[in-house]
C-alpha cells in the first residue's frame, strides 16, 4: 500500500517536489499529512537509509525542561530517529529568527524541532535541516499542572505529532498499556509513568481495551467460577458475563460491539461472542470438546485467531469469524517443541505475535500472513503474552529477561528492548490506540 | 489441610489427657486425713465417696477418648475427601494413582449423602496463563467425571478452575511442577458430621 519510511530513498529531488507540495497544503492550514495517495511523506533526510538525526531545541518557561525531556525521550523509544543529546552545541534562535541550518547539517541534524509555550499551549516548528526550510508548523493546547497525568498525556500527543511530521507515521507515547500484577488490572503510559491500579485485589486477568482506548474488558476468577466484566479508565466497572463456568481471555471485536471470549464447561472449553452490552452469547469456535481460548480479530473483523488443543498439543489457528475453515497458523519448525499460543493480530492486519515454547521457554514470534515467514523476537529468558502498539511495530511482552516477569517493549524492526515497569510481576499486557488525536 | 486437622485431633488428646492427669490434684475437697473427718465418719462411707470420685473420672475419660476418637474419625474422613489428585504435563487423564485417591472418596461420598464438595483444576507454570485455565478446568471435569461415572451425582460436585493462579508449591523446577499439576477439594456443605461408611 505505502512505501515503508525505512525505504524512503528515492531522489532527493522527488522527495522535494513532493515536500514543496507539502508544504503547500499545510500553509493552507491542512492537518492531514498524507498529500497523494500511497504516499508516506516526511522528513528529507540522508540516502543511506539511516535514521534522521532529530534535535530538540531548548524551550523556555517553567514547563520546559519537562516539556522537552518528555518529548525526546518519546522520539527515543520511537525507535524511528536518533534522538541528538541536549549538549549538542546547535544555539537557540532569537524570536522568530530561523535556526542555523547550516551549524544544524555540521552537527548531523536532519531534523529540529522547535517548542514555544504560547497561552493556553504549544507552538511546534519542524525545521527540515536538508531543505533549509520550516517543514510544519502548528500550534496544540497544552493546559493542566505541570507533570499531570492529564499534560503529560498531551505532551505525548505532540510527540506523536512530531513522529508523524518526521517519519510519517504517528507516534505511540499518547497510549496506555493494561496488565496484571498482583491478581489486579494495572494501568500505565507508555512510558512506564503514571502506573496506577484499577481494580481491587483479586483475581483478575486477560485484560484488552475497546478500540476507542476508553475502556477495557478483562476475565476475573471468583471461588465458583470466573465472570468478565467491562470497566472505563476510572474504575466503573459492570459484568458483561456471570460467573458460571470458566469465562477468560476476553477481547473487543474491532468495531467495539462485541466481546469474544472463551467459555468452559465439561465439554471443553470454546470461543463465545456477546454484545458488550450484555446478552445471550453465541458460540464461535468449533473445537469439538478441545480448548480453545485467547481469541484476536483481524482488523476488519472477519478472521479470527486463537489457541486450540485440538490437535493434541496448544497451537496457534487462524479461521473465519464463525470458526469455519480452521487452520494451523503457522508450519511447525524442528526447533519448536509444539507449544504455540496467545495470538495478538497487528493492527495493520499484516502479521500476528504469538509465543512459542523453545527450549522449556516461551519466545514471542511473529508471522507475516503473505508469506507465512516466522522470525523469533526473543531469546533472552521467557517471553510471554505479546501485544502490539497501535502502529503495528512495537510489541509489550511479559518477560524474565531482568529476573521476574516484566513488560517491555520490543520494536520488531531492529529488536531493540526497553523495560516499561519494574514493580511486581507484570504479565499480560494489552495496548491502547492512540488516545490523542 | 491435612496436617491442621492431624494438629487439631493432637491438641485434643493432649488437653484430654492432661485432665485425666491433674483432675485428682484439683479435687481437694475429698478429705484424706482422719483427724479432721466428721466423728461418725466410717471407713465404708469414705470408701463409696472415693469409688464415686474414681467413677467420674474415669467417666469423663471414656467420653473425652470416644471424643477423640469421632473427632479423629471426622478428620480422616475430611482428609481423604481432601486429597488431592495430580496430573501428567498438560494432560487431563485420571493417573493409577489419581484413581485410588478418587476410589477412596467413593464410600465417604456415598454414606454422607449431604455432602457438597467444590473441585478446583490447577495447572504448572509451564503453559499459556490464559490456555492453561481451559486445562486446569479440564482436569477439574475429568474427576468430577470419574466421580459421576461411579454413582456420584454430578449435581454434589462444583468445578473450577485457576489453571497456574494458585500455584501449592513455588518455584520453576520439575518438584514445584509435578505438585502443582492437581486438582483439590473442599468440602461446600455437609461436612460437620461425617460418618464413617459401613466396614
Amino acid at each position: 500500500m505505502s512505501i515503508p519510511t525505512r525505504s524512503l530513498r528515492l531522489r532527493a529531488g522527488l522527495l522535494h517536489h513532493l515536500r514543496r507540495a507539502l508544504a503547500l497544503s499545510v500553509v493552507s492550514g491542512a492537518s492531514v499529512l498524507v498529500a497523494q495517495p500511497g504516499v508516506r511523506l516526511g522528513l528529507l533526510y540522508g540516502e543511506g537509509g539511516s535514521r534522521p538525526g532529530i534535535y530538540v531545541l531548548p524551550v523556555a518557561g517553567a514547563a520546559g525542561d519537562s516539556l522537552r525531556s518528555i518529548v525526546m525521550r518519546d522520539l527515543d523509544f520511537s525507535d524511528r530517529v536518533t534522538v541528538l543529546p541536549k549538549s549538542t552545541a546547535l544555539a537557540t534562535p532569537a524570536g522568530s529568527a530561523p535556526i542555523d541550518y547550516a551549524a544544524a547539517m555540521r552537527l548531523g541534524i536532519n531534523g529540529v524541532v522547535q517548542l514555544t509555550p504560547v497561552a493556553g499551549g504549544t507552538n511546534i516548528v519542524l525545521y527540515d535541516v536538508g531543505a533549509k526550510q520550516v517543514l510544519q508548523r502548528r500550534t496544540v493546547a497544552l493546559s493542566g499542572t505541570l507533570n499531570s497525568a492529564a499534560w503529560r498525556m498531551a505532551v505525548h500527543g505532540i510527540s506523536d505529532l512530531c513522529e508523524e511530521w518526521i517519519s510519517g507515521e504517528r507516534g505511540i507515547a499518547a497510549t496506555k498499556l493494561a496488565y496484571v500484577a498482583d491478581g489486579r488490572i494495572w494501568l500505565v503510559d507508555s512510558d512506564g509513568a503514571n502506573a496506577t491500579s484499577l481494580t481491587a485485589a483479586g483475581r483478575a486477568l486477560s485484560p484488552n481495551f475497546h478500540p476507542n482506548g476508553q475502556s477495557l474488558v478483562y476475565a476475573a476468577l471468583e471461588p465458583a467460577g470466573s465472570a468478565i466484566y467491562v470497566s472505563d479508565l476510572r474504575g466503573s466497572t459492570r459484568r458483561v458475563v456471570p460467573p458460571s463456568g470458566l469465562n477468560i481471555s476476553p477481547t473487543f471485536t474491532p468495531n467495539g460491539a462485541s466481546i469474544a471470549y472463551a467459555h468452559g464447561d465439561d465439554f471443553g472449553t470454546e470461543l463465545y461472542l456477546v454484545a458488550a452490552s450484555g446478552g445471550t452469547p453465541r458460540r464461535i469456535s468449533i473445537g469439538r470438546g478441545s480448548d480453545n481460548t485467547s481469541p484476536t480479530f483481524s482488523p476488519d473483523g472477519r478472521r479470527i485467531a486463537f489457541t486450540s488443543g485440538r490437535s493434541g498439543r496448544p497451537d496457534v489457528y487462524i479461521a473465519d469469524d464463525d470458526g469455519t475453515n480452521a487452520d494451523v497458523l503457522a508450519a511447525l519448525s524442528s526447533a519448536s517443541q509444539g507449544y504455540r499460543s496467545s495470538p495478538d493480530w497487528s493492527p495493520d492486519g499484516r502479521a500476528v505475535v504469538f509465543q512459542s515454547q523453545l527450549g522449556g521457554r516461551f519466545q514471542t514470534m511473529v508471522i507475516t500472513l503473505r508469506d507465512r515467514v516466522v522470525k523469533q523476537l526473543t531469546t533472552e529468558g521467557a517471553n510471554e503474552d505479546p501485544a502490539w502498539a497501535p502502529d503495528a511495530r512495537h510489541v509489550v511482552v511479559s518477560s524474565t529477561r531482568s529476573g521476574g516477569r516484566q513488560l517491555w517493549v520490543i520494536d520488531t524492526e531492529t529488536g531493540r528492548a526497553r523495560q516499561l515497569t519494574s514493580a511486581g510481576g507484570a504479565r499480560l499486557a494489552a495496548w491502547s490506540s492512540r488516545l490523542v488525536r | 489441610m491435612n496436617r491442621r486437622h492431624l494438629g487439631a485431633v493432637l491438641m485434643l488428646a493432649t488437653l484430654a489427657l492432661g485432665a485425666c492427669r491433674k483432675k485428682p490434684v484439683a479435687i481437694a475437697p475429698v478429705p484424706t486425713s482422719p483427724s479432721t473427718a466428721p466423728a461418725i465418719d466410717d471407713a465404708a462411707a469414705r470408701a463409696a465417696r472415693e469409688q464415686a470420685v474414681r467413677d467420674s473420672l474415669a467417666k469423663a475419660r471414656a467420653d473425652s477418648l470416644a471424643r477423640l476418637a469421632s473427632e479423629t474419625e471426622a478428620a480422616n474422613l475430611r482428609a481423604i475427601l481432601e486429597a488431592p489428585v495430580m496430573f501428567e504435563y498438560d494432560a487431563a487423564d485420571v493417573s493409577d494413582g489419581a484413581r485410588a485417591t478418587l476410589d477412596a472418596k467413593l464410600p465417604v461420598l456415598r454414606t454422607n449423602i449431604g455432602l457438597r464438595i467444590r473441585i478446583s483444576g490447577h495447572t504448572d507454570a509451564r503453559g499459556s496463563d490464559e490456555y492453561n485455565l481451559a486445562l486446569g478446568l479440564r482436569r477439574a471435569a475429568a474427576t468430577r467425571k470419574y466421580l459421576g461415572d461411579r454413582g456420584i451425582a454430578v449435581s454434589r460436585i462444583e468445578v473450577v478452575s485457576f489453571g497456574e493462579e494458585r500455584p501449592a508449591a513455588s518455584g520453576e523446577d520439575d518438584g514445584a511442577f509435578m505438585k502443582n499439576r492437581r486438582a483439590e477439594f473442599e468440602i461446600l456443605s455437609g461436612g460437620d458430621a461425617l460418618r464413617m461408611p459401613p466396614r
